[in-house]
């Protein structure tokens, strides 16, 4: 057992790229759930959006990258219109089974085989990246012992952990102006709002669509991160994932999710490591008989599923949340 | 419309196409005909690809049981400006192996004159195979689909019909069960795909670890999903009651819990798609406009039964009228002297059961696997917000629609691979025009 190995991956994991997509799409949830109430269940919608939006304007269209970008932002807040005209107005659990359900479309539909010319297929598309590779400044990649990332990584955790504070910072900012006490108000009390002659609905809105900008850069960091985007990369369980980072750190706090996306990798990766290294090699801590390392690889998420349970019932506002603040059960 | 009962003969061509680095790139342009030759007495020499990229087919006739191998067949293979690359025929085991010169897509065509008479054949003779990947890329597809092109799209239509009454019923089960479940506790429940799993996994190991006949495990399955249901309402839904925890953290407890259940499954189950013991694959009986399984009958009938019961059960007895009376307000039921728990303890139980039952019945039909009821989940929840959140006809009807819809879509230019999408814009429109649902009672939506 090399817990050194173990520590060394959880940190980098922590720190790396799929923490910085999860903490942007968790940013997005936090202000559609934490601030404002919404049940948005389809955050990988909007992440597949904002990925897909860059990737089909850049290879499939062959637009240049600052273009796709911008286009893959705009198609973001068009989902989110979109979803929101028919469901805003509805009890929370709708909004929760339409975001879901469009999620899955735009998934299935990015996936398919008959829409391959356009998407890719199964094997999704790839070589949007390269103005991005371009203007990198780094000349090597970075080694300080415990952690080390490549060159490319290192550019894209620059880029990636800036737009994470950038976007805490326009949060911050939002939710302590009167737009952002509107939206609190809207989750403690919509009816109460209403009669003080707000527009619930366009408040609603705004908060949808803010949210899913920040998912939609969720997916542009993930595409480039990865340098290839694909349909499967955006299951149900990328929006359960990243709801779980949100109510480790807390909901309704501004760095709430950014910390939950690193605890949540950091566990993530550390438990995976863990069980791999002791259900691997000729004589593993665990035998085969109790737990082969496929299985292995199984408990972190079967974790998961048990943390978010615990966390919801033990401790609703995770670490740094207000117990009083978020009485969740606005509705 | 009656047809004439010709031998309908399918023939499977598999096409294999393993691409080997470097080799292929050294390949010369000149065309090399395959080593494989239509006389081998031995199939050994055969067997052995080329060096370098090429394309295999394997050629079944799959009207004979065993299939057997189609031997002596030329099959020309071409690249995508037209050029032929090179030609084959098929050896003894029924296998060609074609050298194609670098990766790209390819056309296969097959030379029909040189098929044996007694196969009849009658699909497109070309296919296209794009030989993209490294390493050893199988794709299997059936020419003899292409056959069924003459069958008379009423036809068609009415076997695709019967297939979404039958998944329909199967998702119906579901669909109640969940509908119960939200009609009383108000908890929309993303772990219920999983009942469904349970319910089917349930099955598998009370038929193939405890060697039950399917039937057998069927009704023990149903039990033990309603043991289930009475356990997790007993340690997990009620203490959240009675802590007072809201209904949309329980929603993401469900969650979790869905999370939590499913890699368990997926853990003790492994990955693998596994069938029953019995009854895997029956051949088809004409009823006239359709043509059904015996299994796939004895589906809709179960189906059928139950639901009539269950439906009639909760619209006559004390049960039901109790179940009602809490969907509409508990605290009034609870003063008025119903005990309100006892109540969602047994919707707990029955929807569980119906659940599991659809689950046992869906393992019947195809197969079992660790996420089969969470790719279902979303046609449940279509199905019930389509028919009416929490209206027990309401669900039937819904599934009914949506069962039929996923079946029929294709038809109507749904893609097939992904049929589902269909049912979930249906959901996204019904909650544009009637949120409520086709059954629903406007006030229930808040």
């Amino acid at each position: 057992m090399d817990f050194g190995t173990i520590l060394s991956s959880a940190l980098a994991s922590a720190l790396g790229p799929t923490a910085i997509v999860y903490a942007l799409a968790a940013i997005g949830l936090n202000v559609h759930f934490g601030y404002t109430g919404l049940l948005n269940f389809g955050q990988a919608g909007f992440m597949a959006v904002g990925g897909f939006g860059l990737a089909v304007c850049v290879v499939t269209y062959d637009l240049p990258f600052l273009v796709g970008i911008l286009i893959a932002l705009l198609a973001t807040v068009v989902l989110a219109i979109i979803l929101g005209v028919p469901t805003l107005r509805l009890r929370a659990d709708y909004l929760a089974i339409a975001t879901i359900a469009t999620a899955e479309i735009l998934r299935l539909v990015f996936g398919a085989v008959e829409t391959k010319d356009v998407f890719g297929g199964s094997n999704g598309l790839s070589g949007f990246g390269q103005a991005f590779n371009e203007l990198n400044p780094y000349d090597r990649g970075i080694d300080i012992g415990i952690i080390s990332y490549r060159r490319g990584d290192l550019w894209t955790l620059t880029v990636g952990w800036s737009l994470v504070i950038l976007a805490c910072l326009l949060v911050w900012l939002l939710m302590r102006s009167p737009w952002g006490r509107v939206l609190r108000s809207i989750r403690e009390d919509e009816d109460a709002v209403r009669s003080l002659g707000k527009n619930v609905f366009a408040y609603k809105m705004q908060a949808l669509v803010l949210g899913g900008v920040f998912g939609g850069l969720g997916g542009i960091v993930l595409a480039l991160s990865q340098n290839n985007i694909k349909g499967s990369d955006f299951s149900t369980n990328v929006t359960f994932y990243a709801y779980t980072a949100l109510l480790i750190g807390g909901a309704a706090r501004v760095l709430g999710p950014v910390i939950g996306a690193m605890i949540f990798w950091f566990l993530m990766t550390g438990i995976g490591s863990f069980f791999s290294q002791a259900t691997g090699g000729s004589d593993p801590l665990i035998p085969s008989d109790i737990m082969t390392d496929t299985q292995a690889s199984l408990v972190r998420l079967i974790l998961v599923g048990l943390g978010l349970m615990l966390l919801m019932i033990y401790r609703p506002q995770g670490i740094f949340g207000d117990r009083k603040e978020l009485a969740i059960d606005a509705r | 419309m009656r047809r004439t009962t010709h031998v309908l003969v399918t023939a499977v061509l598999a096409l294999m196409v393993l691409l080997l680095p470097a080799a292929a790139a050294s390949a010369t342009e000149d065309p090399s005909p395959t080593p494989a030759t239509p006389s081998a007495s031995t199939p050994a020499p055969a067997d052995t690809p080329p060096p370098g990229a090429y394309v295999g087919v394997t050629l079944v006739d799959s009207s004979t049981e065993p299939p057997t191998p189609v031997p002596g067949v030329t099959l020309v293979v071409s690249s995508a400006d037209g050029d032929e690359v090179g030609e084959g025929v098929t050896n003894d085991d029924g296998r060609a192996f074609i050298s194609i010169p670098e990766r790209g897509e390819y056309t296969v065509e097959l030379d029909e004159s040189t098929l044996p008479d007694d196969v009849e054949f009658d699909g497109s003779t070309t296919r296209t195979v794009n030989a993209l990947l490294e390493g050893g890329n199988f794709v299997q597809f059936q020419i003899g689909v292409a056959a069924v092109d003459e069958v008379p799209f009423a036809e068609k239509f009415m076997t695709a019909f019967m297939g979404g009454i039958k998944f329909g019923l199967i998702i119906g089960l579901a669909a109640l069960g969940l509908s119960l479940i939200f009609g009383t506790t108000k908890l929309t429940n993303f772990s219920h795909g999983e009942l469904i799993t349970f319910g089917a996994i349930a099955t598998y190991v009370m038929n193939r670890a405890f060697g039950l006949p399917v039937i057998l495990a069927v009704v023990a399955a149903v039990v033990v999903s309603a043991v289930f249901g009475w356990l997790q309402d007993k340690f997990l839904w009620r203490p959240l009651r009675n802590k007072g925890i809201g209904i949309i953290a329980m929603m993401i407890v469900s969650i979790g819990f869905g999370i939590f259940l499913r890699f368990i499954f997926q853990f003790s189950f492994g990955g693998s798609r596994r069938s029953l013991s019995q009854y895997v694959t029956q051949k088809r009986q004409d009823y006239g406009f359709f043509s059904l399984a015996d299994k796939e009958a004895a589906i809709i009938i179960v189906a059928i039964v139950v639901l009539t019961v269950t439906c009639i059960g909760l619209m006559r007895t004390r049960l039901g009228k109790a179940m009602r009376a809490v969907s509409d307000n508990p605290a009034l039921s609870a003063s008025s002297g119903l005990r309100v728990d006892g109540v969602i303890r047994a919707v707990w139980i029955l929807g569980t059961a119906l659940t599991g039952l659809s689950g046992a019945l869906l393992a019947i039909n195809s197969q079992v696997n660790f996420q089969m009821g969470f790719k279902l989940l979303l046609l449940v929840f279509a199905a019930v917000t389509l028919g009416g959140l929490g209206t027990i006809w309401g669900a039937l009807l819904g599934s009914m629609i949506i069962g039929i819809l996923y079946e029929v879509g294709p038809l109507f230019g749904i893609p097939s691979s992904i049929k589902e999408v269909g049912a979930l814009v249906v959901l996204i429109l019904i909650l544009l025009v009637r949120p409520q649902g086709i059954l629903g009672r406007p006030e229930r939506i808040g």
